[in-house]
């Protein structure tokens, strides 16, 4: 049979610090970005008005942007959207507390810069959109409010499924999936818009199974190899469902690749998103969440690791010839 | 439960063909409008699966009492009003499946699919239709006014010389109409210089400088025919005047029981655009709250389009007695507080039907007015806060694009399961293809609407739903490489692996569930596809694999080693 990573001892613990320092390159220099440029907001999120534009012709986005400036709005964004022919017009509203009327009247007006420049007949306009700036407000609440409450929600169910110390060890590395993500979003410059929250959550859920699956196996071997010290029951847990992670994955990424490649440009920040949650993903799970439940169980044993820790992690590592390159995802 | 494998075989194939019937193409009936305007009855058939407004086109709006310009005092009712007049004029408008429903407190949603005119569905469901009947002023009531007036905006520091800036155009207007501005610019000195020597052969007791005596004249003296209460003022100046005129200070200075309605439309009187105001009585004769039933025509005279309607018999009774009160009184028909062409003189009794003369405009205009009027008022006005809208063509482009994923992202899935794991493989395989079945089947099952991202969720769902069997078949290689026998392998692997399973799936749907709260329609159609993604690949992996286990392991009972 063909396996992969079978029998695999990697000392992935062991290598926790090293794994710190590399997460904490990509998400400081994210953060910083992030803290200059900011979030590219869709529409959705910050009111305004998007238009998706098919024309015959190639269009020439100097002479778009000029006839656009000649019905006032100024700093709309031109940006093509899959070919020559088609691209996306966003005006944002300045001012909050306008409405969506305000919004429409930018479409009206875009209509109206797309006519004098390419011609009337010779485009069509496939898709609009207009969002109040009150309704796009509500729905960043919203979406902030459901990661947060989702996170509270899985923090019940593992403790009630295992206990406390794992749920939180869980929502810890989800919380740096998220971070990490979400510099990952800025430093690509993407496009904040509802689809990507709803691939930023299906990344969180992405991830915790992961961790579970991990967990899950931490909480048969303690209970199976009491001898072990809890670094090398981590060590084994990982290494033991390390076959499964990159077959998983492997299929998961398939479909992702499949999503990026031919799913078209709406799809195509999802799949960006979530082809970066499923490293991350990994990741977190073997050096975020693993060595996070070891600190907890170290500072607040609960009853499945307490004789494993009695051992302590000194036992040196009893797989032994594992310092070998870990592999990240 | 379900030890013996005739049983479990019985359950995939109630599951397989309860999907399939879930699935199949069947014959829906369509009330839709035709191209003539009348309402027909269509057939078409298709997979009963619901597709969201970004994969078939259409147009999503999100409305609010717009309380700009009038408050309401009770907004809980008003919206509730305005929620069953618009499901009344939608339901005219001819939209197949549409939906009209509250969102929260202070929402509603429409959701028209597949509609080609976005524009006309927005003025339908926007317009007040609010039919007043009003007769004109004829006691001079503004001319009389309008010294008091310009005193009072004097005395607020308005003066006439600011005129020429007058007709400024609001932000919006200038956004709207890219050369009115040009056309203020050029209109002015002309303005500036007819409107003086008129207002002062006009007034009884000028105001020197007097801003509105300056501006507004009697219709009379600019068109030559005369109609009481009827004045004229330059279409240019036509924002700033009404401005002036709806300060509160200014609009106390006219007599009790008269206000002013301007016209909905510029009147051209020679070269000059003019807007026209009224003097009207402040009580309606009658109002469209009496309206029983409205049509729209073409005027066999000037062939424009015509809007008739009819009262009902107490507001018949009503504008039977008013009209026959006033003849030889002009009488203004309003809509949405504006007058709709000239006043007509009342030449004898009206009873219960009329007619609205629309001018310049189209017959689908006059028909989609007749609809509102018909549907009945909004109480408020409303405004749009969000508008979605797809274009049918670049739907059925995310459809297609959509599928393409789906197809390659699933062979190479096949591929990858395959050659990983070979006749096992296959098992598993089979599972994915009922794993999709069922999905498409459940989704069709629960009626939930088939979107763009939830398009993406089945795609990326059939990667994740793997995992299952990829779990529990690992855990069978261990068991395998711990020596145990195929058959105890098999047995154990399913039972340990199941923890994890459940485990994981659950907290998938919670977080599934969040999403579904939060988000709007590609969202949750999003999360409801995630949720029954993660249903399915639990029957299919726990159940339906074990059973193909189970034969497999019964025809081969001598098996000892397991092609995994």
């Amino acid at each position: 049979m063909l396996r992969l990573f079978a029998n695999a001892q990697y000392d992935f613990i062991a290598f926790r610090t090293r794994a710190y320092a590399v997460t904490a390159l990509f998400i400081i220099p994210g953060l910083v970005w992030l803290m200059v440029y900011g979030l590219n907001y869709s529409i959705e999120f910050t009111g305004g008005t998007l238009v998706q534009v098919q024309s015959k012709a190639p269009a020439d986005v100097g002479a778009l942007r000029a006839g656009l400036d000649r019905q006032g709005l100024h700093g709309a964004e031109i940006q093509s959207f899959g070919g020559a022919n088609e691209f996306v017009v966003r005006a944002r509203v300045a001012k909050p507390g306008t409405d969506a009327n305000d919004t429409q009247a930018t479409g009206d007006a875009v209509n109206q810069a797309l006519t004098s420049v390419l011609g009337a007949g010779t485009f069509t306009i496939e898709r609009t959109e207009a969002v109040g700036p009150k309704v796009g407000g509500e729905l960043r609440s919203k979406a902030f409010l459901a990661i947060f409450l989702s996170f509270f929600a899985v923090l019940a169910y593992l403790a009630y499924r295992f206990e406390w110390r794992f749920g939180l060890a869980a929502v810890l590395a989800t919380v740096h999936d998220i971070v990490a993500t979400i510099a990952f979003i800025g430093m690509l410059r993407l496009e904040v818009s509802l689809t990507v929250v709803a691939a930023v959550l299906s990344m969180v859920g992405y991830s915790l199974n992961d961790t579970i699956i991990i967990f899950d196996r931490v909480r048969e071997n303690l209970k199976k190899h009491k001898k072990d010290s809890f670094e090398q029951i981590l060590n084994r847990s990982i290494n033991e469902t390390l076959p499964r992670s990159v077959l998983t994955h492997g299929t998961s990424l398939a479909s992702l690749l499949a999503l990026s490649i031919f799913g078209g440009e709406v799809i195509r920040p999802f799949a960006l998103v979530m082809f970066f949650g499923v490293f991350t993903g990994t990741f977190s799970s073997i050096y975020i969440a693993s060595p996070v439940l070891m600190a907890i169980e170290k500072r607040w044993p609960g009853q499945f690791a307490r004789g494993h820790l009695a051992t302590g992690p000194a036992a040196a590592p009893a797989t032994g010839g594992g310092r070998k390159t870990a592999p990240v995802a | 439960m379900f030890a013996s494998i005739r049983s479990r075989l019985i359950v995939i194939a109630l599951l397989v063909i309860g999907s399939i019937y879930f699935l199949f193409p069947r014959t829906v009936s369509l009330r839709e409008r035709g191209a003539n305007g009348v309402m027909r009855d269509t057939t078409v058939t298709r997979v009963p699966l619901k597709r969201g407004l970004d994969l078939q086109g259409g147009m999503h709006l999100a409305l609010e009492l717009d309380q700009s310009k009038q408050v309401s005092a009770d907004p809980k009712r008003d919206l509730d009003l305005a929620l069953t007049v618009l499901r009344k004029r939608i339901d005219e408008f001819g939209v197949e499946e549409p939906l009209v429903q509250k969102a929260g407190d202070d929402r509603i949603v429409v959701e028209l699919a597949g509609i080609t005119e976005p524009a006309r569905a927005k003025a339908i469901v926007q317009r007040s239709a609010f039919l007043e009947f009003r007769i004109t002023n004829k006691t001079n009531a503004l001319e009389k006014s309008l010294p008091a007036m310009d005193r009072v905006l004097r005395g607020l520091g308005v003066k006439a010389e600011a005129a020429p800036g007058a007709g400024k155009p609001s932000a919006v207007e200038q956004l709207l109409g890219g050369d009115s501005a040009k056309k203020t610019a050029a209109a002015k000195p002309a303005d500036s210089a007819k409107a003086a020597p008129d207002s002062a052969a006009a007034d009884t007791t000028p105001v020197p400088g007097g801003v509105l005596s300056g501006l507004i004249q009697e219709a009379g003296a600019v068109a030559g025919t005369a109609t009481p209460g009827e004045y004229a003022v330059p279409e240019t100046a036509f924002p700033r005047v009404d401005s002036l005129i709806n300060i509160p200070a200014v609009t106390r200075q006219l007599p009790r029981g008269v206000v002013l309605r301007w016209s909905a439309a510029p009147t051209s009187i020679g070269v000059q655009q003019y807007r026209l105001l009224y003097a009207l009585d402040d009580r309606p004769i009658v109002t469209g709250s009496n309206l029983e039933d409205a049509g729209a025509q073409l005027d066999q005279l000037t062939n424009g389009p015509i809007v008739t309607f009819q009262l009902d018999r107490a507001g018949g009774r009503k504008f039977g007695d008013e009209t026959g009160r006033h003849v030889g009184d002009y009488m203004a028909i309003l809509l949405d507080g504006r007058v709709q062409g000239r006043p007509p003189v009342i030449q004898s009794r009206i009873s219960r039907n009329g007619q609205i003369t629309l001018g310049n405009k189209s017959l689908q205009e006059a028909q989609d007015l007749a609809l509102t009027l018909k549907a009945g008022a909004l109480p408020i006005p409303l405004k749009i806060v969000e508008e979605r809208q797809v274009g049918a063509s670049l739907g059925s482009d995310s459809i297609r694009k959509g599928v393409t994923a789906g197809v390659v992202g699933t062979a190479m899935v096949i591929l990858i399961m395959l050659v990983f794991y070979r006749l096992s493989g296959v098992l598993a395989v089979a599972a994915l293809a009922l794993y999709i079945l069922f999905t498409l089947g459940g989704l069709s099952m629960i009626e939930a609407t088939l979107t763009l991202p939830g398009l993406a969720g089945i795609v990326l769902s059939v990667g994740i739903a793997v995992d299952a069997n990829v779990l529990i078949f690992e855990r069978i290689r261990e068991e395998l490489v711990h020596g145990k026998t195929v058959r105890l392998a098999v047995d154990e692997g399913f039972k340990h692996a199941m923890n994890a399973i459940i485990d994981s799936n659950v907290s998938t749907v919670l977080t599934a569930l969040f999403l579904f709260q939060f988000g709007t329609g590609p969202v949750k159609g999003f999360a409801v596809t995630l949720i029954m993604g993660i249903v399915a690949s639990m029957i299919t992996a726990v159940f339906v694999t074990r059973t193909f286990f189970m034969i497999w392991l019964q025809r081969r009972p001598a098996m000892t080693t397991l092609s995994i």
